[in-house]
């Protein structure tokens, strides 16, 4: 496939199944104090 | 759905629902688009279909050779059919289930001290105090807080504290007392404290550092950049700067943690938009774990952010972004906390979709021992929850926050970052339109445009890795 070149092999549907667990980080326990930023937290589960 | 945009020399397709991001070449990325132009909820089946071919070629056809129209559409129903194209938002019914969930607590933000030896400007805990008086928490305050959240937490084992203020090293002992405590009761049943410690740096000195290093599993240190823009805003009382005084000493704890689990993190405002500059001095300093985050103020704040110093704060990002390829690219990396972007191990949609868990997942406490659903709501008191005595006292308080999600937000709806704020933050949305299930316009603009600088520089990086291997052959 030379015209496209896919980054990722995950998908967030994949994660529907086993996700929801909650042994994750909470978001503004990081650096944000202020704001809202998610899906730059780390699954506990891939750690 | 799909958002497609171009960032340095890059053409970047997004498939909003399923999170797969590809790079493309510009007939892909036109082509795409076509495509979406004339349907939205394609298939497979539509994509294979003769008006869809009859219809790209209408419109590209004396732009591209008929081959290669061919050849990109059926890469696309190729992906597709493997769901990281043209994939539908199926996780409404889904976050109805997860946020029926029995949720248990699992993180406090423990306001350690209201108080604190500087006057910051735009301090939204009011140089830290929070709309009441200046208070120190008790050790016994502390304790009986750390016992209502292992009361609480069900079968989750990892549970976050951060000790916040004002400045948490004006009540230094209390915070060493409960740490040991912490340990203590984490044998008992079956935990695991992981403690944060979030500070100005004023009172910083090697006994804290030793202690900070062996029991914190982070530290947040707040400075806010260069020199004369640290010192403008972030002053004693006495109005003197405080850059020089902690400067050294924040280097010295970065160090001493191999540069790891900690963030030098700061605030900008309008009065240096030209930000980059001071992630930037951060990163000449010697820091490689960075965070700086656009000032929340109300619109009267001289210092606030305005919707129309949004382009120049999306060419600081831009700006930002290709230093930091750059910089990988020499061997000189750092982590800009809101570039951070894991295209392989990022977060689960239940996750992304039920928001920061400010309210059920995570309380502040404040030095007298109430309950609020964040830190940025302490002292508003329509939103005191109970207290650590009694536990929740208003769970219908809980209640709104956890059924506050994407899909509870008009303006997510149609957001292709949604998956990445998870609808942003609820004390902001609260702050400005008076509920949480609204957005900050601005915080949302300047989100957006994160995660198109985020992933920009993972199709750089990805880009030279394809190089090399390329070389290598």
């Amino acid at each position: 496939m030379k015209h496209i070149k896919t980054l990722n092999t995950q998908t967030l549907n994949n994660t529907v199944k086993k996700g929801g667990c909650g042994e994750c980080q909470t978001s503004c326990q990081s650096a944000c104090k202020t704001s809202c930023t998610v899906g730059n937290q780390t699954c506990e589960h891939k750690k | 759905m799909i958002h497609q945009y171009q960032n340095n020399g890059y053409n970047i397709v997004l498939d909003v629902n399923s999170g797969s991001v590809h790079v493309v070449d510009k007939e892909a990325y036109d082509i795409i688009a076509c495509l979406e132009k004339g349907n939205t909820f394609h298939t497979p089946e539509t994509l294979r279909s003769e008006e869809t071919f009859a219809n790209l070629k209408k419109k590209l056809g004396s732009t591209y050779p008929e081959e290669d129209l061919k050849d990109i559409l059926e890469a696309v129903i190729e992906l597709t059919d493997a769901g990281q194209l043209f994939t539908r938002d199926i996780y409404e019914d889904y976050i109805d289930e997860v946020k029926q969930r029995k949720t248990v607590v699992k993180a406090l933000c423990l306001h350690i001290a209201h108080d604190c030896n500087l006057a910051c400007r735009y301090c939204f805990a009011e140089e830290g105090e929070y709309h009441g008086r200046r208070a120190l928490m008790s050790y016994e305050v502390g304790k009986k807080a750390l016992d209502f959240l292992i009361a609480n937490s069900g079968s989750r084992r990892n549970l976050e504290v951060d000790f916040f203020g004002g400045e948490p090293l004006m009540n230094w002992q209390v915070v060493k007392d409960l740490v040991a405590y912490g340990r203590e009761q984490e044998k008992l049943y079956d935990k695991h404290f992981r403690f944060t410690l979030t500070t100005n740096g004023v009172l910083l000195n090697d006994e804290v550092q030793e202690f900070v290093n062996r029991e914190m599993d982070n530290v947040v240190l707040s400075l806010d950049g260069r020199k004369e823009v640290n010192d403008r805003m972030r002053p004693f009382r006495n109005g003197k700067g405080s850059y020089d005084l902690i400067v050294p000493k924040f280097q010295k704890l970065a160090e001493s943690r191999n540069q790891e689990k900690y963030y030098i993190r700061g605030t900008f405002t309008r009065e240096n938009l030209d930000f980059s500059k001071d992630v930037m001095h951060f990163a000449e300093l010697g820091f490689e774990q960075i965070s700086i985050e656009p000032v929340v103020g109300e619109e009267t704040d001289p210092y606030a952010i305005r919707e129309s110093d949004l382009p120049q704060i999306f060419e600081q990002y831009d700006i930002l972004a290709k230093t930091m390829v750059e910089r990988e690219r020499a061997g000189k990396g750092f982590t800009f906390f809101h570039f951070m972007l894991d295209l392989e191990g990022g977060p689960c949609v239940a996750k992304r979709l039920s928001g920061c868990g400010s309210g059920t997942e995570y309380l502040a406490v404040t030095p007298w021992g109430d309950l609020y659903p964040c830190h940025q709501f302490v002292g508003q008191e329509e939103f005191l929850m109970g207290n650590v005595d009694d536990g929740i006292t208003k769970p219908e308080i809980a209640d709104e926050f956890r059924g506050c999600s994407v899909y509870s937000k008009e303006k997510c709806k149609n957001c292709f970052a949604r998956f990445y704020c998870s609808g942003g933050c609820m004390a902001n949305s609260y702050k400005f339109h008076h509920t949480i299930h609204n957005t900050y316009d601005v915080s949302c603009e300047m989100e957006r445009k994160r995660v198109e600088c985020a992933i920009m520089i993972k199709a750089a990086l990805a880009d030279e890795e394809r190089n090399e291997s390329n070389e290598e052959k």
